[in-house]
């Protein structure tokens, strides 16, 4: 099958292109880097498959980061390719034009961004452009849909002239005197976004509006999420599902082993749907009334930060910070993504520089950034003896984020590579694509999470039976009662910690504990060790010897983390 | 006057007329459009050795103070 591959410059809408053009969902977002490995969809040409490729945006063919080095790679799979040219950006997009053309492949340009380059002033002769390179040029919009009809019936007219092979600076001057002939510039007036745009990376008002964009994504997030379980959620559970389970449960004989595992376990004649561990009580409500409402609203408010174009802004504001944790301020991206689910977050380390920055950040996000479950794990444990315990959780994690960002930077041979990124347009986010880019989280989600939170809840019930529990309990009695100073059983929640923190959470609030407990639980839960997903992406990323430097690494640090809290709390 | 873009201030503008360093330096600014040559304005540069934000033809870019102070600029334009 032919295999057509999306190229070009970070941040020119390769991925929206994409999603146009196959119709699969991919994640984009304006800021350079969203995409880090490839993704491939299908479409017909005149009735024939073929297959297209989302490729990781690149500035030349000499890779610098894990991510362009797997464009580099994709280059010489590919049977033809669609090159995307951001032309509001024209000169520096030709550069990696030309250097594809050397290649000797066949290709066509989507000149992207078009409906952009009327009010920046720009104006570009097709015509020309197309008579000095020698291949069909397209102006496309990935955010109209404009001109890809043309696009896809161009791509048989996709050819490669004969191009020399020439040194950086003689490309460079192509490049010049190929944008001295084919456009032209006029002078415009400032638009107000861009003062904002660059009211947010000066030192004073950059301060202020990070802080305000924080905390009011903060609060959105927090309002939208108890908004959904108290008026969605909770309702739905309460009135409609439960009473349907109590009959069910009846039905059952109200005990016995069968009743205990689909339905679970009851307390004074009632069903507990946190503790109550069944698969249609806590196996549901876990996934669907305490994470999901917080990925909605997460995702909701991230989406809406990654397509205005402010998180750049904010990787400069907190460049010079992040340096002393061994990283620049672009890995922050990476740890916000976090927030919601680790496993994107520590793919999406691959744009960094330096094989030693990828190790931190992913060490320091699968250890002290808690995901969306493990922060419903915290809020629906810890929240309960008040606010001020939730408070304790967060900032020991914060804490254990610096301090040991800042051990391993001391430790770890080398320095951190700086700051080096092209800071995007704000863009007005369109709302289909929000609202496209939310869904496909949840779903992913859903897909993913809730069986093994079932599977979870299963088997767990079984080794109950078998009262495997109980020998680990004893085994880990030392550590787990002498230094952290928790309950025994609190180790089963532990274990299951490892496959993931929401399936985990129902075991921790039966064991009956104090608050301080509930505390040191929670903390403990939430950095020894990520969940069973973010395990095997974290073992794919950094490979057996760092994954193994990175896992003694967090459990030496969440024992300290949590002794220390048993002796000060 | 020739300055890094470090000693330049918010707003001045020139051409940039060398850069200090290695290839690999050399290749990752020109792959972002930073070679000699080019007109840039700076914008605005973080407290506390902080990265540069420079603007460039459409485009803005963030250096980092240890990279920026190795771009030195014939400054012909101040605000
Ligand atoms: N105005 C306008 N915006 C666009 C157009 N195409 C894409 N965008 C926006 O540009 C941003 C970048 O789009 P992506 O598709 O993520 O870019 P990409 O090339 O895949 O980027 P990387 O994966 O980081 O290399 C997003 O915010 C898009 O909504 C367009 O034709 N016009
Ligand atoms: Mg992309």
């Amino acid at each position: 099958m032919i295999k057509i591959l999306l190229m070009g410059n970070p941040n020119v809408g390769k991925s929206v292109i994409f999603s146009r053009l196959t119709g699969v969902r991919v994640v984009s977002s304006n800021y350079p880097g969203t995409t880090v490995s490839y993704t491939s969809g299908f479409m017909k040409i005149d009735n024939r498959l073929v297959e297209i490729i989302d490729v990781p945006g690149t500035y030349t063919l000499e890779p610098t980061c894990e991510a362009e080095r797997i464009a580099s790679e994709m280059l010489k799979t590919g049977d033809i390719v669609i090159n995307i040219v951001d032309a509001t950006n024209l000169e520096r997009n030709l550069y990696l034009t030309l250097q594809l053309m050397e290649m000797k492949i066949p290709m066509i340009v989507a000149l992207n961004m078009w409906d952009d380059t009327k009010h920046r002033g720009i104006s570009i002769n097709l015509e020309k452009l197309r008579e000095i390179l020698g291949i069909p040029v397209i102006p496309t919009s990935g955010l109209t849909g404009q001109g890809i009809k043309d696009l896809v019936t161009d791509i048989s007219k996709a050819v490669s002239p004969p191009s020399p092979v020439r040194s950086r600076d003689e490309r460079w001057s192509s490049v010049g005197s190929i944008t001295d002939q084919v456009q032209q510039i006029s002078h415009r007036h400032h638009r107000w976004f861009e003062r904002l745009e660059d009211a947010s990376v000066k030192p004073k008002t950059g301060i202020v509006i990070a802080a305000a964009v924080l905390a009011c994504s903060f609060m959105v997030i927090r309002f939208i999420g108890e908004f959904l379980i108290n008026y969605l959620f909770d309702p739905i559970f309460n009135f409609l599902w439960l009473p349907a389970l109590m009959k069910l449960s009846t039905f059952m004989g109200k005990s016995g082993l069968l009743h205990d595992v689909i339905v679970g376990k009851l307390f004074d004649g009632e069903i507990h749907f946190i503790e109550s561990f069944g698969l249609l009580s806590s196996g549901l409500y876990v996934p669907f009334a305490m994470v999901l409402p917080y990925i909605i609203s997460f995702y909701f408010i991230l989406g809406l930060l990654e397509d205005t174009g402010y998180l750049p802004r904010l990787a400069v504001l907190l460049d010079t910070a992040m340096h002393k944790v061994g990283l620049h301020g672009f890995a922050i991206i990476p740890s916000l993504l976090g927030f919601g689910c680790n496993v994107p977050a520590v793919m999406a380390t691959r744009v960094l520089e330096s094989k030693r920055e990828r190790f931190i950040a992913a060490t320091l996000i699968s250890i002290a950034v808690p995901c969306a479950s493990a922060q419903a794990m915290i809020f629906g444990l810890v929240g309960k003896y008040g606010g001020q315990y939730v408070a304790i959780v967060y900032a020991t994690l914060l804490l254990v984020w610096i301090i040991l960002g800042i051990l391993l930077n001391r430790m770890l041979k080398g320095f951190s590579p700086e700051l080096l990124i092209e800071i995007p347009p704000y863009r007005i986010p369109p709302w289909g694509t929000v609202m496209q880019k939310l869904w496909g989280r949840t779903r992913g989600f859903l897909i993913e999470a809730v069986p093994i939170i079932l599977a979870a809840v299963l088997v767990i019930n079984i080794l109950f039976v078998f009262g495997i529990f109980d020998y680990i309990a004893a085994f880990t009695a030392p550590v787990i009662k002498g230094v952290l100073g928790l309950p025994e059983e609190s180790v089963t929640a532990i274990i299951i910690g490892l496959l993931r923190k929401d399936a985990a959470l129902g075991m921790l609030a039966l064991s009956a504990m104090t608050a301080k407990q509930m505390v040191i639980g929670s903390v403990v839960l939430t950095m020894f060790f990520p969940c069973i997903a973010t395990v095997i992406v974290l073992f794919r990323e950094l490979g057996l010897k760092d994954f193994l430097k990175s896992a003694g690494i967090m459990l030496l640090s969440s024992m300290t983390a949590g002794g220390i809290l048993n002796v000060i709390l | 006057m020739i300055k890094s873009l470090n000693d330049m201030n918010p707003e001045e503008s020139g051409r940039v007329c060398e850069i200090k360093g290695g290839q690999g330096l050399i290749n990752r600014l020109n792959s972002l459009g930073i070679r000699t040559g080019k007109k840039i304005t700076k914008v605005s540069s973080m407290l506390l050795h902080g990265p540069v934000t420079i603007q460039i033809d459409r485009t803005k870019v963030a250096i980092g103070f240890g990279m920026a102070g190795k771009i030195f600029v014939e400054v012909d334009k101040q605000p």
